[in-house]
């Protein structure tokens, strides 16, 4: 492997060095259809799960063909999703907020035939490679994170957890029956560099064991103020300590009082705290973004503890599904998660979806806490 | 032949669900064949070591990835993250492992020949390994060598016209959802202001001067596609303040069945036929719809646009035609103090270019957050710490009853010294005069 240039310089890094010009311009990038009318669309239909009918005042007509994809793909992923497009949409596609892709056309044939195709290619392994779904009053694809695949602070695998969950839930990504759409989103830690605290269902990956502190080296890694400011219910203090017969400068955790946020490690690389027992999931729900109905929502904690069961979490994927069937059955039209547990009361959603309530699931965190107790004589037996 | 034996990772092959694992795999054969004969600028088998580093972590159940590790482009202090192995004697092929955000196009509309571009440069210069896209909307790159940042830098910037995101305590890549180019209900062009606000502010994303990150996100309309409003410390989000308008004859075909409501979105399950009384103005949260003798009346001076009527018959009711945005402010994740939502802040502004309405509401926040905010503290902990009316005083906007859910519960209100007759200096002398001690 011989070193190849492109043309920067390291003698002279300001030679030729472009910088501060964003993005492409997404207007190079739209398809004709889709700049002819922008602006003026009147209506869409769903067509069939994963197909989208987008009608211009102009009475120009989009068809979209919706599918699936893991997030994390490769440039050979890439290159037959190009070569896909390059066929049915002239060279044109895009992806959404929830990593599907979209791939339009003009006519409803070319739409058919497009999910045909789309639905006919599997991995060597056996997936679908593009699956065709992921509209209306349905589960589509799951926003997450990096997991053990890339990140330092997680407490369990992000693409294994949703590849087995959508497995699980495949048939609400390819039907919409369900009372209004359920969003699934996974987070690998508390950081939440996914949306789940406002999702209709949330995996959050959890730690359960208070830092290690690396004596030896944590005074050269870390500044102390920063570690001791990082926590958030004041756990950690500045103090000395003897290692190997030297008086170093490091911290010490008072462990009762650890909620296990690992912002700590975040600031400080000494204090590790992933653990394979320790790690594991919660699960959460009935928040949501839109204002429709009802104003967003936070997801609110209904299962504090799952251990981490990879490569399939069987544990997470069942609780899931009960959850998701109790809420298919009990809700109503355009009712969404958050919504029907309100209704119903959540001492009965516990009930209903057969989950058991513990000490964990009443917040003991600041004021916020205060606002989720009960104050009144109205409740359900 | 692998590598390296994956046997947990290999049952997540099966199912139906697209296969991270199988991908994968499809690169690492592709790279050892080497059709094309590529001179690989990092290690050619860097996905056969992530999937046995991935492996090792199904069985140890922890990460090994190490803390950390500042890397970068000269002269931007973002959009790298620097990334090692903690087991690199293993898989030397992932040891340095780096990921690159490139900023996104808004709406993550692409051409195929970019796309070719962008594989063609991570097959030469990194793993072959992406996100489509990242949770903040940028393309992920993932996994690459310190030497090659700069070659990649070079190459996006001559041979692509892109730039890199954000990263660190920055402005973070502004998003946005796909707006006016295919939705209806998209309110503003969510995608040019997206645009503007990323091009206006640069130096931001590029140069780390905040306390911690920055989010703008921009939505087109109260759906929120793009969760503006719980993952943004300054939300755009679309909307109107005129009147829905009703196309009466519509209205007729949903009662009578020749249009299925809510676009289709339903239609996998029998509910039942559509009731326009139940369904839509009973479920209407301002209680502002009147269904009478086939025809449908809205009071929309009492409508809080919710978008569930319009959501549910499209082609019957349109958003208004005085159109702007909402301005919400201070959104994050639990870390540090719990979730927080964007609270309203302009609950209307006009969206024309060049934004500088907007714009000037951004720049007063940031004067005041970059002063005041702690290190590592969001605007929404800054907000909460310093009080809402110190962010309506910094942004010269004045107090309206749309800013609050209710009012106060407590009378401690903070008076300043002007707001109070007489001030605040006053004498003991003459308090005793008229009483004893």
């Amino acid at each position: 492997m011989a070193f190849i240039s492109s043309g920067y310089n390291p003698e002279k890094p300001m030679e030729n060095r472009i910088t501060d010009i964003g993005p492409r311009h997404f207007e190079e990038f739209l398809p004709p259809v889709i700049k002819k009318n922008k602006g003026t669309w009147a209506y869409h239909e769903i067509l069939e799960p994963g197909v989208l009918l987008h009608v211009a005042d102009s009475g120009d007509k989009v068809y979209t063909v919706r599918c699936g994809g893991a997030r994390l793909m490769t440039i050979t992923h890439i290159r037959e999703i190009c070569d896909i497009a390059d066929k049915y949409c002239g060279g044109h596609l895009r992806f959404t907020t929830r990593n599907n892709i979209e791939f339009m056309v003009t006519t409803e044939d070319e739409a058919k035939a497009l999910k045909k195709e789309l639905n006919g290619r599997k991995f060597a392994g056996g997936s679908y490679k593009f699956p065709v779904g992921g509209t209306g009053a349905g589960v589509t694809n799951i926003v997450h994170t990096q997991g053990w695949v890339h990140c330092h602070t997680p407490a369990t695998d992000a693409s294994g957890t949703v590849k087995a969950t959508m497995d699980a839930v495949f048939e609400e990504f390819v039907n919409m029956r369900l009372p209004a759409p359920v969003r699934i989103a996974m987070a690998c830690c508390l950081n939440m560099c996914g949306a789940v605290h406002c999702s209709d269902i949330a995996i959050l990956g959890i730690h359960r064991k208070p830092p290690m502190i690396d004596h030896e080296h944590l005074d050269n890694m870390c500044e102390v103020p920063l570690a001791v400011a990082a926590c958030p219910t004041g756990a950690i203090r500045p103090t000395k300590t003897e290692w190997q017969g030297k008086q170093v400068n490091t911290v010490a955790v008072k462990e009762e009082r650890c909620m296990f946020c690992g912002n700590c490690y975040t600031m400080c690389p000494s204090m590790p705290l992933s653990d394979k027992e320790g790690d594991g999931i919660a699960i959460m729900v009935g928040g949501k973004i839109s204002n429709r109905i009802t104003r967003p929502a936070f997801s609110k904690v209904v299962v504090p503890f799952i251990p981490n069961e990879p490569p399939r979490w069987p544990t997470m994927t069942k609780v899931i599904k009960q959850i998701l069937d109790a809420y298919s059955k009990g809700a109503r039209k355009y009712e969404r998660l958050g919504d029907w547990a309100n209704r119903i009361g959540w001492e009965r959603f516990f009930e209903v979806c057969g989950l058991e309530f513990s000490h964990h699931l009443i917040d003991d965190f600041r004021d916020p806490a205060y606002y989720t107790w009960r104050q009144t004589t109205q409740f359900k037996f | 032949m692998a590598k390296h034996k994956t046997p947990l990772l290999d049952q997540l092959e099966s199912g139906p669900w697209p296969s991270f694992v199988s991908d994968i795999k499809q690169e690492c054969e592709n790279r050892a064949k080497n059709a094309k004969g590529v001179d690989y600028q990092v290690p050619a088998d860097c996905p056969d070591d992530l999937l046995g580093v991935l492996e090792m972590s199904y069985v140890d159940g922890e990460t090994h990835w190490k803390h950390g590790g500042i890397v970068g482009v000269f002269g931007y202090g973002g959009g790298v993250i620097g990334r090692y192995c903690d087991q690199p004697q293993m898989f030397p092929g992932v040891a340095h492992f780096h990921t690159v955000r490139v900023n996104q196009p808004s709406g993550l509309y692409y051409k195929t020949d970019f796309l070719r571009q962008l594989c063609d440069l991570w097959e030469l210069r990194g793993s072959g390994l992406t996100n489509m896209h990242g949770s903040t909307g940028d393309i992920v790159l993932l996994g690459t060598t310190t030497p090659q940042l700069e070659e990649i830098f070079f190459e996006l910037t001559h041979n692509m016209n892109n730039d890199l995101g954000g990263s660190g305590s920055n402005l973070r890549t502004p998003s946005c959802c796909l707006g006016q180019s295919r939705c209806e209900f998209a309110c503003i062009d969510t995608q040019q202001l997206c645009f503007d606000l990323t091009q206006t502010y640069q130096d931001e994303l590029h140069r780390p001067a905040f306390p911690y990150k920055f989010k703008f996100k921009v939505d087109g309309c109260p759906n929120g596609c793009v969760a503006s409003i719980a993952r943004s410390d300054f939300s755009i989000i679309g909307t109107w303040r005129d009147e829905i308008r009703i196309d009466q004859k519509a209205v007729a075909a949903y009662a009578g069945g020749e249009i299925k409501p809510n676009a289709g979105a339903h239609a996998g399950r029998d509910w039942g036929k559509f009731d326009i009384q139940k369904e839509v103005a009973e479920r209407c949260p301002s209680g502002c719809i009147r269904y009478e003798g086939g025809k449908l009346e809205i009071n929309n001076k009492e409508c809080v646009r919710c978008m569930h009527c319009i959501n549910t018959m499209p082609r019957a009711l349109r958003i208004g035609n005085d159109r702007g945005a909402s301005i919400l402010c201070g959104a994050k994740a639990p870390i540090l103090d719990g979730p927080q939502m964007a609270s309203l802040l302009v609950p209307f502004i006009k969206v024309e270019e060049p934004y500088s309405e907007i714009k000037e509401v951004i720049e007063n926040i940031w004067d005041w957050w970059m002063e005041e905010g702690k290190n590592r503290e969001r605007l929404g902990e800054t907000m909460k710490r310093l009080s809402f009316q110190k962010l309506l005083e910094v942004t010269n906007l004045k107090a309206d009853a749309r800013h609050v859910r209710e009012p106060r519960h407590n009378p401690y209100i903070f008076w300043k010294e002007e707001e109070v007759t007489g001030g605040w200096k006053r004498e003991i002398a003459d308090y005793r005069k008229k009483h004893q001690k």
